[in-house]
């Protein structure tokens, strides 16, 4: 590379990342009069080539099996074009017995054209669990302080769910939801037995026209991507507002390296490699957001070595990667024979499911801390690969016989999956592996990932939560799951659940944390990360929400900071 | 590919109307069918016969005759052949090494197998031969007691998933399992009255 080519311009920010925690920071920033240049590593998305929404799996030669079968390490040949546990020329590493899985989504809009769109409030004890149990700590902000945003963004995206008062699963401003399915039903029926809670699921699915968007039409589709933007996602929902304003530069194909600070120790811009060229290039900008995803801005962070910041920008606590959680996941299901009497029926509905189990043991003494929901699944879905495997499994045979028992057993499977809070612990963590770039010269990261015992009662706690229940309708649990071994209660390995959080912690004290309560960092006040990073803990509420939330009242903040010309 | 109405135009209408305020009462059909006939018609425009992409025509032939005995025929539906799926096999085993081993070693397995038991190759065998066969693979018991059965059974297990993959992803095994879906509704309907337990 001859020189690096810098942009004369200097922009008012500099985001770096389009998922939703940038996508949040773009549309605030830039509609509150703000030029914005936005970074992203991927291409752009074209939902109406890309989206592969009503198509048939016969539509394609592969069938949704993907080229050598080989869809299935990546999600479904179908999924909105969402990014990989691998990714070709771009590695990171584990340290011996940590197999943390990473994925990552390099593409406009990230990993929100795919999501899962359970949109779930954190509760008030959330913010506080630290005082509560003595494990973790704290945040630096309350319930109060999110609330308002929790508002906004729900009443931006919209999210279907219904006001149930309880208190851990705070209620929202709420599109009304889809009516239940039948194996929905079925389940709320054997939970009211069993006093376990079932309501109706919170999810990011217009069930009604908002803001110019199309409601859902009920395809059962939206990870799929939502060609009528039916369901939230940040390329459809929140960067259009932001190209609106006029104030918006979208760069693609801009892998984010470092962020350059200047003499004064204040961020000044951002270095990125062109893929597109292959060229070193530079943003400059009075004032950077990282939004790359946890695990991406705590490597942009700890790769922006100086004099004046040895260990990384922002990190004079030395926290920076620490503090990193996944979501507890454990999975089952269960075969359920009054489903078998079920009549031919349209059970698509919204992608996703219609109701949900949230925490309900949160007054109880349980042998581990803190909780987990339960997500549903299963019934008459459209049929696709992999989904008689288990039939095949237990039926064996072949021929008129294995044909007709899966007339007879299609549709008649539950499935549950269990995702629950981890506590931080010191074994788990990331770091800059110092033997390794990928293939733009940047290094990557080296994780450290290992469950503790209150991970493995949770999973445990799942398991023979979803066997009581599917016993309860009457049915047969398939799942089996040893007490040891790698997976003890079928507990999935670390980043599997895609929820990584917490590699840049916010707290009141400099000494322990990354930035404040308004995703600031404590070390350079012109620098923000409003992903999924700044999290303190991660609770059994999906995190996107909440990434939101949190990068509206940064954004809000920044505004703010900016017309007092403190930044 | 100009078949018609394509997919879209149906995204379009859908958009538009949609935004309108005014929600579509039912995608039409053409949505899901535009794509199947486009199929249809490369298929015929490559004149029926189909080249297998990796497989030996003998090879070929006997996946065949395996797909057809896992999902045959029958009073209510046509079965994997015509739903393609040795095409599907074969075009996913011509792009994965690992299949390459298992499929096409587990062909050479199984004319092994019924050359030694049966005294030639599994296709020229009678009917009655290869269901003696069929029967001893398809069962994982048979592998227990008879431990020379085991690659047998695992190679047949496999053949049976992809087999499954690829009829329950066709037109044929999607109506044969009575699925109805995969359209645009302006409101989800719920579950129809649940049969008393």
């Amino acid at each position: 590379m001859s020189q690096v080519i810098r942009s004369p311009k200097t922009y008012d920010v500099c985001i770096v990342g389009s998922g939703a925690g940038g996508g949040m920071a773009a549309k605030v920033l830039t509609e509150g009069g703000l030029n914005v240049v936005l970074l992203e590593a991927g291409p752009p998305v074209n939902p109406e080539k890309d989206f592969k929404m009503l198509m048939w799996p016969y539509d394609l030669p592969h069938r949704g099996a993907g080229v050598g079968g080989q869809a299935s390490k990546n999600f479904s040949e179908f999924l909105a074009p969402n990014g990989a546990w691998i990714i070709d020329g771009e590695p990171y590493t584990s340290a011996p017995g940590a197999n943390f899985q990473w994925f990552r989504s390099r593409i406009v809009g990230g990993r929100t054209n795919h999501w899962g769109r359970i949109a779930l409030r954190y509760a008030p004890i959330d913010f506080t669990s630290g005082t509560r149990d003595g494990l973790g700590d704290d945040w630096p902000i309350t319930y109060q302080d999110i609330a308002p945003y929790y508002d906004k963004v729900e009443s931006y995206i919209g999210v279907f769910g219904t006001k149930e008062n309880i208190s851990s699963a705070p209620d929202g401003v709420f599109l009304p939801p889809p009516k239940p399915r039948c194996t929905e039903l079925l389940v709320k029926k054997a939970c009211d037995k069993l006093n376990i809670l079932c309501i109706p699921a919170r999810l990011a699915v217009l069930t009604r026209s908002i803001n110019d968007r199309a409601p859902c039409h009920y395809c059962g589709q939206c990870g799929r991507g939502c060609t009528t933007a039916s369901n939230f996602s940040s390329s459809q929902v929140l960067l259009p507002p932001a190209m609106k304003t006029g104030r918006l530069t979208l760069i693609t194909g801009a892998m984010a390296r470092s962020v350059v600070v200047g003499k004064d120790g204040k961020a000044e811009g951002v270095s990125y490699v062109d893929k597109n060229t292959g060229t070193e290039k530079r943003v400059n900008a009075r004032a950077v957001v990282l939004a790359a995803s946890a695990c991406e801005s705590a490597r942009l962070l700890l790769n922006s070595r100086s004099t004046t910041f040895p260990d990384g920008l922002a990190n004079s606590s030395g926290t920076v990667g620490k503090y990193l959680t996944d979501s507890v996941g454990s999975d089952g299901w269960g075969y359920v024979p009054a489903l078998e009497k079920m009549p031919p029926h349209n059970h698509d509905g919204v992608g996703g499911m219609h109701m949900y189990i949230p925490w309900w043991k949160s007054d109880r003494k349980n042998d581990f801390p803190r909780g987990y929901h339960i997500e549903l699944y299963g019934g008459r879905d459209m049929p696709g690969v992999g989904m008689f495997h288990e039939l095949c499994h237990d039926e064996e045979g072949y021929g008129v016989t294995l044909k007709s028992r899966a007339r007879q057993l299609y549709g008649t499977t539950i499935g549950f999956a269990g995702r629950g809070e981890m506590i931080p612990n010191p074994h788990t963590y990331c770091e800059i592996d110092p033997d390794v770039v990928d293939q733009w010269g940047i290094p990557v990261l080296r994780f450290h990932f290992r469950w503790s015992e209150y991970e493995l009662r949770q999973a445990q706690d799942m398991q023979q939560t979803f066997r009581s229940i599917v016993e309860a309708m009457g049915g047969v649990y398939k799942t089996k799951t040893a007490i040891d071994g790698e997976y003890p209660f079928g507990i999935r390995e670390g980043g599997k659940i895609i929820h990584e959080v917490g590699t840049a912690r916010m707290g009141a004290d400099p000494k322990t944390s990354v930035v404040n309560g308004y995703c600031q960092a404590h070390d350079v006040k012109n620098l923000f990360v409003t992903d999924g990073a700044p999290l303190v803990t991660n609770p059994d509420k999906n995190p996107t929400l909440t990434i939101m939330a949190l990068s509206w009242r940064a954004s809000e903040y920044l505004l703010d900071e900016a017309k007092k010309g403190n930044i | 590919m100009s078949v018609g109405i394509s997919r879209r135009d149906i995204l379009k209408t859908l958009a538009l109307s949609a935004v309108g305020g005014s929600v579509l009462q039912v995608i039409p059909a053409q949505a899901a069918e535009y794509a199947h006939q486009a199929v249809q018609k490369a298929k015929a425009a490559a004149s029926g016969k189909y080249t297998p992409k990796y497989f030996t025509s003998h090879q070929y032939a006997t996946l065949t005759s395996l797909c057809d005995s896992i999902i045959p025929k029958d009073e209510k539906s046509a079965g994997a052949i015509e739903a393609g799926a040795p095409e599907f096999i074969d075009l996913l085993t011509s792009e994965n090494e690992h299949y390459q081993l298992k499929l096409g070693g587990g062909l050479y397995w199984l004319d092994g197998f019924c050359t030694d038991r049966y005294t030639g190759p599994y296709l020229d065998r009678t009917p009655d031969q290869r269901k003696s066969a069929l029967d001893l693979i398809a069962f994982r018991k048979n592998a227990k007691a008879d431990p020379t059965l085991s690659q047998g059974v695992i190679f047949f297990a496999f053949v049976r998933n992809l087999t499954c993959d690829a009829f329950y992803t066709s037109r044929i095994g999607i109506a044969d399992l009575q699925y109805i879906g995969n359209t645009a509704l302006p409101e989800f309907p719920g579950c129809p009255p649940l049969p008393e337990a």
